[in-house]
């Protein structure tokens, strides 16, 4: 597969890329002068032309710099995708050589890699499951309640945040070896629900926080029982929040690597795999999978966007309705 | 606001499985942690170690390893720094210039972050490599020798690090920024400021609490960091987090590797708390 076709395409894609880089470069050092240039004519031309120009400049000055970071936040993404498409010339490099579509027909040809994908799948499923159930109650106890003790839970909640991963999975480590726990797939779930559980309770008490508690006084002054308020009212408000939080949980269980590293005994997640495999050669079916989440990650995003913007609308007329009316 | 009675036990109920958790999963683990940095470093797995409070395990790790210690605090500064620097244009584009392109910028922060870290990690390798574009272009601007590499140097560690980091500086920021008056930038040119002026005297200001946690959120887990050094540096490159990997996945000297968690935790809560006094109180969460 490939031969000289795929020399071809890579070498353009090479020259492509390096253009585009050199371009993105040249507009950047451009705005750059131009902004000098700018404020130095600012300086002879009066406040009125000044203040116009000076803005206009300044304004894509700020717009190149961001583009430029976005290009260097997606570069990465992009040699991923490129990658996946790529035959390399040896196991053990990692410049594009030779175009195919090998990797994407033949995605498990890796040993071992589908196992260790289809592993981290599990293991990422149980430990959402259980940090979304266990995070979303510890949300609604902080929103909803004053008590006791609040400000310790806080900062018990947001401590593992705070902390390093070497240092989560050393801990644990330390503690299963001292109480003669053995490591496996139900310690790597241990330790994720632990760190997601933070990011859950932050997630749905942004939402909930967010929240008109008066909407549920509303329901039940219109005689809805507690439960009732809060099964109509309460949860479908709440829902995207905790979608959210689940959604983060997932992939930052799916991705982690440091935590597993250290709690996983034999157990080989994705992430494993791809750590084992960089030291004897990557194969290029990773990249296929790298590309495939984020393909995956961005339709679901845009599933949210459609979901949001749905409501949003009929949210917006319903509210034009209202100011009308006061009016 | 509370409903009498009841009402005072439903949030320990509510609480409780998620705390039992954290206090078996998390705050135990660092007690034990802290224990096992005063064992006895004569011990060993097989043996069992005994605890012998021997603090002289901190001072024998920061001789042994501090040059890692240090290597992983400047590394996490400069990353931070860089991070804040290029983050913050991009915040504040996208809060505040975007228009209806809004969303899709943001997904375009968050949506790298789905695509595995370490497989990011390694296209790192592919882009820096000797035969890159990159590599070329500093070549050819004379900003690297002829012979000069990327891969296997401090600058390529510190890029992926930055890299790696960069969406935890955006999102923060971008928060604070989204939630920002532009009513209150508009007075501020009516009141004669110029561009310059408003960002100083306004928009910082005001950002401040995204600035806050924006770097917190990058420093933190960048002086913990240690697959970038593994995979785009050298032992030359190396910070603690792969010494610690070393000291309980090869060596298995617990003690050593526990202490030296222990000593990354301390310092970088200290640094953290010294940020908050001098940044001013941050609104966490």
């Amino acid at each position: 597969m490939g031969g000289r076709f795929g020399r071809f395409a890579a070498v353009r894609f090479g020259r492509f890329a390096a253009d585009t880089f050199a371009r993105f470069v040249a507009i950047g050092f451009g705005r750059f002068a131009a902004d000098r240039l700018g404020r130095f004519v600012a300086e002879r031309f009066g406040r009125f032309v000044a203040d116009r120009f000076g803005r206009f400049v300044a304004d894509h000055w700020v717009l190149a710099v961001a583009a430029l970071v976005l290009g260097y936040l997606l570069l990465p993404v992009a040699v991923v995708a490129g990658l996946s498409f790529n035959q390399p010339s040896s196991r053990l490099s990692y410049d594009f050589a030779e175009f195919t579509l090998d990797n994407w027909r033949d995605p498990c040809a890796g040993p071992g890699m589908c196992a260790a994908v289809l592993r981290s799948v599990q293991v990422g499923f149980v430990a959402t499951a259980v940090s979304t159930v266990l995070g979303t109650l510890m949300a609604f106890a902080l929103v909803r309640h004053r008590f006791r003790g609040r400000a310790a839970v806080n900062v018990l909640v947001l401590a593992p945040v705070a902390t390093p991963e070497v240092v989560l999975g050393t801990s644990l480590l330390a503690l299963l070896v001292a109480a003669g726990i053995p490591q496996g797939f139900w310690t790597v779930v241990i330790a994720h629900v632990m760190f997601c559980v933070s990011f859950v309770v932050v997630t749905v008490r942004a939402r909930l926080s967010g929240m008109d508690g008066r909407l549920e006084e509303a329901a039940m002054d219109l005689y809805a029982s507690e439960w009732q308020a809060f099964r109509r009212v309460t949860l479908p408000l709440v829902l995207p929040g905790i979608a959210a939080a689940a959604l983060l949980a997932f992939s930052l269980s799916f991705d982690d690597f440091v935590v597993t590293n250290f709690n996983s005994g034999t157990t080989v997640t994705f992430p494993m795999y791809v750590w084992g495999a960089s030291q004897r050669g990557i194969p290029p079916q990773v990249n296929v999978v790298g590309t495939a989440m984020f393909a995956v990650a961005l339709l679901m995003l845009a599933a949210s966007r459609l979901g949001r913007r749905s409501t949003r609308s009929s949210r917006s007329t319903r509210s034009r309705r209202s100011t009308r009316g006061r009016r | 606001m509370s409903r009498s009675g009841r009402g005072r036990v439903v949030p320990y109920l509510l609480l409780l499985p998620g705390l039992l958790w954290l206090v078996l999963f998390f705050l135990a683990p660092a007690v034990q942690l802290a224990a096992t940095s005063l064992y006895d470093p004569a011990g060993s797995l097989t043996s069992g170690y005994a605890m012998t409070w021997s603090f002289g395990n901190y001072p024998d790790a920061v001789a042994a390893y501090g040059a890692q210690l240090g290597r992983s605090f400047g590394y996490a500064g400069l990353a931070t720094l860089l991070a804040l620097l290029l983050g913050y244009p991009l915040a504040y584009v996208i809060a505040l210039r975007a228009g209806r392109w809004q969303y899709l910028l943001l997904v375009c922060v968050v949506a790298p972050m789905f695509t595995s870290f370490l497989v990011r990690t390694l296209a790192w390798k592919t882009v820096l490599s000797d035969g890159g574009a990159v590599v070329g272009l500093l070549r050819d601007l004379h900003l690297l020798a002829p012979d000069g590499r990327l891969l296997a140097t401090p600058a390529a560690v510190v890029t992926s690090l930055t890299y790696c980091y960069l969406p935890f500086m955006v999102l923060p920021l971008y928060a604070s920024l989204q939630r920002l008056d532009p009513r209150l930038l508009e007075a501020a040119g009516d009141l004669f400021a110029r561009p310059a002026q408003v960002f100083r005297r306004v928009t910082l200001p005001l950002s401040m609490p995204g600035v806050v946690a924006g770097t917190l959120l990058t420093f933190i887990p960048a002086t913990g960091d240690y697959v970038n050094a593994e995979l785009l540096g050298t032992p030359n490159e190396y910070m603690v987090g792969n010494v610690i990997d070393a000291a309980f996945l090869v060596r298995l000297d617990y003690p050593q590797g526990a202490a030296l968690s222990v000593l990354l935790m301390v310092a970088i809560l200290a640094l953290v708390i010294g940020w908050l006094r001098r940044a001013g109180p941050a609104e966490a969460g």
